[in-house]
């Protein structure tokens, strides 16, 4: 494969990262293996001795597992939407950053659908999921638009991924064989031929509008696991286009954190410039006042009505004896500071950015938290039963390994990723210099059959 | 004094192979029950007892291997889902008779094997306005006949039947807990844990309408006793009440019964201004309920001899209703 200028320095820039597995990548590495065992041990627990060992009772019977499944679909909305969107409008500045971006979507992805495995009783009888599936269930919904929408992310992903695996298959990189074989198979004989070039194009337009609508069906659906039941607080009409507004938000977030971190750790200051957190800023804000928008009509409406079925999570939501701090943390971390921080052009900069992303991202897993439990503990019937823990829901030390233990996952993905594929793609870098040209031949002869990169 | 020890040894011993032959019959009757069931492992108790087998024999087996005959009529898996044609089973729940004797509650434990603390049915004290004095409420699952928890189900674990019971199966069940979710009555309890053992339960086939034994990480619920109707009895919370307080029947028919009085459904209903709880959630219960109008008993009959645990249940309603 033959690189231009451009595409050669940001080969060589990034090829010790892919070359080497030092002491730092171990460190980190083992830290979160650390986190996963131990995850692992709640699990062995829990699958031991029953769900008992967690804080989920007869009322609340959905807790920590389910918000972080919510949570973690969501963020994958990073790759689906951002860069499929990006994508359609071809816009330039997307290119460094596409693949943080998918790649947030297919591991999230990967990770979500395991806590609710966590949150189901029967282990061993998921297959029945598919023996014996209900279609008018909105879980089977969910179990056939997660499973496509996977299929489509990592499509997605690959074929971005194919010219890089392309470069380093020619690049004489200072690997293991077995690794050489991975990429040389990996590159499917991607030579950069003119008619190779035009079918990857073309997939990935195709790609691009079809993830689109399917990262709205997955969270619509999603939602309705919630807004089909007829509980307060659940039984919203807004709900669909909420949690994807939601997850579009959050998505964004951990993308800016992510950009941050890998900028910082691989000096990818080139590549990774402040213009892309500040256009990225951009959308969060008008991210999160469309999601601000949603969370104050969604409550005042709750607020204003006298019904007693609202009125009871009202109470709960706005009382500071009871969920109150965590309602204003989630409000004021996840709408306003995001938006007073791009906002002002002092604040504007990388690392407030970040900042902003980092408390959003929090805040919003707080919301999810929100929405889930208040409502189970609010049932329509009087509980009346003396039982604390069936009363309020306290998550245990398992529930919280386990939480842990996915996060863990979900940055070690990351960081075994990062050693695999370089983190800004190669071949995306188009020549400057020979788009200028026919930038310039465009100009002086518009008949010209020219096309501009 | 010896004499008398004699003619007490063969009373005894008359009384014992008496015993023993019923025993034998019904053994031997639920041992053929439960042909291809898992032979479990149990520890033998040393104790011998002489049984009388079908065709004449006198075998000696250890007393453990004798199990308690959980009544119930084994049917197909395939007839559990599809249930008892002909008939559409209804409760109606006399209100103002109610006392919180709470017999219906253990009645359906014992009957069902189940721990103290887990109830399919619970009695909630309601309150339905400041001025309103409070009621006992005993609350089963209502079988609607627009079940959200059906709606939600995704492996049809749980199924309306054309009598129109809603019922588990629990080895369908993945124990995903949306049915709980669903259901705005609170009637479905999980099984957080593996269940105590129950001998008698041992060798039982598990089909959606005996609801037993219990399984871990499953979802369970009050299943109107299919397994008892389909014999033509009425479920055990009907006849333990000492007040006659629940009526079963058939719409069908438009019988309803408490095991006392035998009325018509539908002129019960009429006569005594029956109504559905919640009727606006629109999931057409088939509970009904009798308002607590013309009081069998004063509220805190109820309440006074309950012991400490179960009092502090209904404390803040009970203040309330002082004031």
């Amino acid at each position: 494969m033959e690189l231009n200028s451009f595409q050669q320095k940001a080969f060589e820039h990034q090829r010790p990262t892919i070359e080497k597995f030092g002491r730092k990548s171990w460190m980190w590495t083992i830290f979160f293996l650390v986190w996963i065992i131990l995850g692992g041990y709640a699990l062995y627990l829990q699958v031991a001795e029953g769900h008992i060992v967690t804080g989920m009772r007869d009322n609340v019977v959905w807790g920590l597992y389910i918000a972080n499944f919510i949570f973690f679909i969501g963020i994958s909305y990073a790759g689906a939407v951002i860069s499929g969107i990006l994508h359609i409008l071809n816009v330039e500045w997307r290119k460094p950053i596409i693949r943080i971006a998918e790649m947030i979507t297919v591991i999230a992805t990967i990770i979500g659908p395991v806590f609710i495995l966590l949150c189901v009783g029967r282990f061993d009888r998921l297959h029945h999921l598919i023996l014996y599936p209900r279609l008018q269930s909105p879980i089977t919904w969910d179990v056939l638009a997660i499973s496509t929408y996977f299929t489509g992310s990592v499509i997605f992903l690959y074929l971005a991924l194919i010219k890089d695996f392309a470069i380093y298959r020619d690049a004489n990189l200072n690997i293991p064989k077995w690794r050489k074989k991975i990429y040389k198979a990996l590159a499917i004989g991607y030579r950069g031929t003119p008619s190779q070039k035009k079918h990857i194009s073309v997939s990935m337009n195709l790609m691009a509008i079809i993830i689109i609508p399917l990262a709205i069906i997955v969270h619509s659906v999603l939602s309705w696991i919630f807004g089909m039941t007829l509980r307060p607080g659940w039984h919203s009409t807004i709900f669909g286009p909420y949690f994807v507004l939601a997850a579009i938000y959050s998505g964004t977030g951990v993308l800016i954190m992510a950009m941050w971190v890998y900028r910082r750790m691989y000096k990818l200051y080139d590549y990774i410039n402040d213009k892309h957190f500040i256009y990225l800023g951009y959308i969060m804000l008008v991210l999160a006042a469309g999601y601000g928008y949603f969370t104050f009509s969604e409550y005042l409406t709750d607020w204003f009505g006298s019904e007693k079925w609202n009125s009871e999570v009202i109470h709960k939501l706005f009382s500071f004896s009871e969920y109150g701090w965590w309602f204003l943390f989630a409000n004021v971390a996840g709408i306003v500071l995001p938006i007073f921080i791009v906002a002002f052009p002092k604040t504007r900069k990388p690392g407030w950015i970040a900042i902003a992303s980092f408390f959003m991202v929090i805040a919003l897993w707080v919301k999810r938290y929100l929405i889930i439990v208040p409502t189970l503990e609010s049932p329509l019937l009087p509980m009346q039963d003396t039982r604390l823990e069936y009363v309020k829901y306290s998550p245990t030390w398992v529930e919280w390994a386990l939480t842990f233990a996915g996060i863990a996952t979900f940055f070690l993905f990351f960081t075994l990723m990062s050693k695999f594929v370089t983190i800004i793609p190669i071949s995306e870098f188009a020549d400057k210099e020979k788009a200028k040209e026919k930038v310039a031949e465009k100009v002086i002869n518009p008949e010209s059959k020219v096309i501009p990169a | 004094m010896k004499q008398e020890e004699t003619n007490d040894k063969s009373r005894r011993d008359f009384l014992k192979t008496a015993a023993v032959a019923t025993v034998a019959a019904t053994a031997c009757g639920s041992l053929a029950c439960s042909c291809g069931s898992k032979k479990h492992e149990h520890a033998a108790s040393g104790e011998k007892v002489k049984l009388l087998s079908p065709d004449g024999q006198m075998v000696e087996i250890d007393s453990s291997e004798l199990r308690g005959h959980h009544h119930a009529s084994i049917v197909s898996s395939a007839e559990a889902r599809s249930g008892i044609p002909g008939r559409k089973f209804v409760m109606v729940i006399d209100l103002a008779r109610c006392k919180n004797a709470r017999k219906c509650v253990s009645a359906c434990q014992k009957m069902h094997h189940l721990p103290v603390e887990k109830e399919w049915l619970s009695i909630k004290l309601m309150k339905d306005n400041e001025q309103s004095a409070p009621y006992w409420f005993p609350k089963t699952c209502f079988h609607c006949d627009n079940p959200p928890c059906v709606k939600v189900c995704p492996v049809n674990a749980t199924f309306k039947r054309q009598d129109g019971l809603v019922l588990i199966d629990n080895e369908r069940c993945i124990g995903c807990k949306f049915c709980m979710a669903a259901c705005p009555y609170s009637t479905r309890v999980f099984n957080w844990e593996e269940p105590k053992e129950d001998l008698d339960l041992r060798d039982m086939v598990a089909t959606p309408e005996t609801s037993v034994p219990s399984k871990v990480g499953t979802v369970e619920k009050c299943d109107f006793c299919p397994d008892m109707v389909r014999q033509g009895l009425l479920p055990d919370c009907v006849t333990a009440c000492p007040n006659g307080v629940f009526y079963f029947g058939d719409e069908n028919e438009d019988t309803v019964t408490n095991g006392d009085e035998t009325v018509s459904f539908t002129q019960l209903i009429k006569d005594r201004s029956g109504y559905r709880y919640m009727e606006e959630l629109g999931t057409k219960p088939r509970v009904y309920y009798l308002p607590p109008k013309d009081r069998m008993f004063p509220v805190e009959r109820g309440y006074d001899a309950l012991p400490e645990d179960l009092k502090g249940r209904f404390k803040d309603v009970m203040e309330e209703g002082k004031k």
